[in-house]
């Protein structure tokens, strides 16, 4: 049960995006089309998980017991920037049709906010390590969903006529206000 | 480019959120009130001044293959003095601020200034640049976090200025996106004219 509120909680009621604000870059810059966002989506997923398992086991066996949790914030992303190279460098052997389709997208997530945030979040919450693991790995499935509906109103908008001033950007984050709306509306459902 | 030119540049023409679109997280997140914006967009400064110093410095002696975790090593250690200053002194704007003071690291402005012009000039315009592009990340904060604490409880900087109820909804994450949205048009139209 605790899990599913986990679950809940994080893809809808508090998306890491619409409502923690974290991961808007990506949000705003691979959401033209529907299937760039789920190749990123799915390489969000993949980085984020491994990620929070390595900095759940970085902080508990090295940065806590020699008493340096200071240095959370430079271990933390010096781990991710370390993993996500790996992850490249091994899917580039070992899987080269996976690696042609999130490739692209590997050397933006050591930026995404979305990641390191979830990563410190994990440790703030004081969850264990599963309950980390499912933490992220909502989290991003939260992200995904956001980043999809995202990309379907922007593929629609592309058709639409907008004022001129309003045109790029600036409609793109009023739509993005409008999701955001929508998403109030499960506050409490937890 | 003059010294002037490259110190005026972050707050209009070049500035890091109205123009170049960098930095979007904390700058939606953090802004629900003016203060807030403020505080993030002075320490998100100071690693911009602090970061663009250090890299300018030893941009020499880095190879080029490992100089992007190089600049995160050094942004993230002034991040670190920043959390701990903060946590000293401020500790009730520390709360606030929360997780977006260690997100930091990732702003992409950061990383973006020291790649783009700290490790190709030297010490003073590296300063300047910092400076100019981190005021003008803090203005743009504050003005955010300005328009959203007026439109949704009738104050600025916590001191009323009109004592009805307002729409509580521009606090909240919509509000966010409806007020940078509009900003941002109106800063592309400022643009055009002075151009």
């Amino acid at each position: 049960m605790e899990y599913i509120l986990i679950i809940i909680s994080a893809i809808l009621v508090n998306n890491i995006v619409l409502t923690q604000f974290l991961g808007i870059c990506p949000f705003l810059g691979v959401s033209n089309k529907i299937a760039t966002s789920l190749g990123m989506g799915a390489a969000v997923l993949f980085v984020m998980t491994l990620a929070t398992i390595m900095t759940w086991l970085v902080q508990h066996y090295i940065l806590m017991p020699l008493n340096i949790g200071y240095l959370q914030t430079i271990a933390f992303i010096l781990v991710i920037a370390a993993l996500v190279q790996m992850v490249e460098i091994v899917l580039k052997k070992v899987s080269p049709a996976l690696y042609a389709s999130l490739g692209v997208f590997l050397p933006l997530i050591t930026t995404n906010c979305a990641v390191l945030g979830v990563a410190i979040l994990v440790i703030q919450k004081d969850q264990s390590l599963l309950e980390g693991v499912i933490f992220a790995m909502s989290n991003a499935l939260g992200f995904t969903l956001a980043l999809v509906t995202f990309a379907g109103l922007r593929e629609q908008l592309d058709l639409m006529e907008v004022p001129k001033g309003m045109r790029g950007i600036p409609i793109a984050l009023v739509t993005a206000g409008i999701l955001a709306m929508a998403f109030m509306g499960f506050a409490g459902i937890v | 480019m003059t010294a002037l030119q490259n110190f005026t540049k972050g707050f209009i023409r070049e500035n890091p959120v109205f123009s170049l679109l960098l930095g979007m997280c904390p700058t939606l997140g953090v802004t629900t009130s003016a203060i807030n914006g403020l505080g993030m967009g002075l320490a998100t400064a100071f690693v911009l001044v602090m970061s663009n110093l250090s890299i300018s410095l030893v941009k020499n002696a880095i190879p080029d293959k490992v100089r992007i975790p190089a600049f995160v090593v050094i942004i993230a250690s002034f991040v670190t003095v920043v959390e701990l200053v903060m946590q000293g002194f401020v500790p009730a704007l520390y709360e606030q601020l929360g997780l977006f003071i260690p997100l930091i690291v990732v702003n992409c402005i950061v990383l973006g200034r020291a790649e783009a012009f700290a490790s190709k000039n030297t010490v003073l315009p590296s300063i300047i640049d910092g400076l100019s592009m981190g005021l003008g990340f803090a203005f743009a904060l504050t003005l955010l976090g300005s328009v959203r604490e007026f439109l949704g409880s009738g104050a600025i900087f916590n001191i009323k200025i009109i004592q009805t109820d307002m729409m509580l909804l521009f606090v909240l994450a919509p509000g966010a996106f409806f007020v940078l949205a509009y900003l941002i048009a109106l800063m592309k139209k400022l643009n055009k004219k002075t151009k």
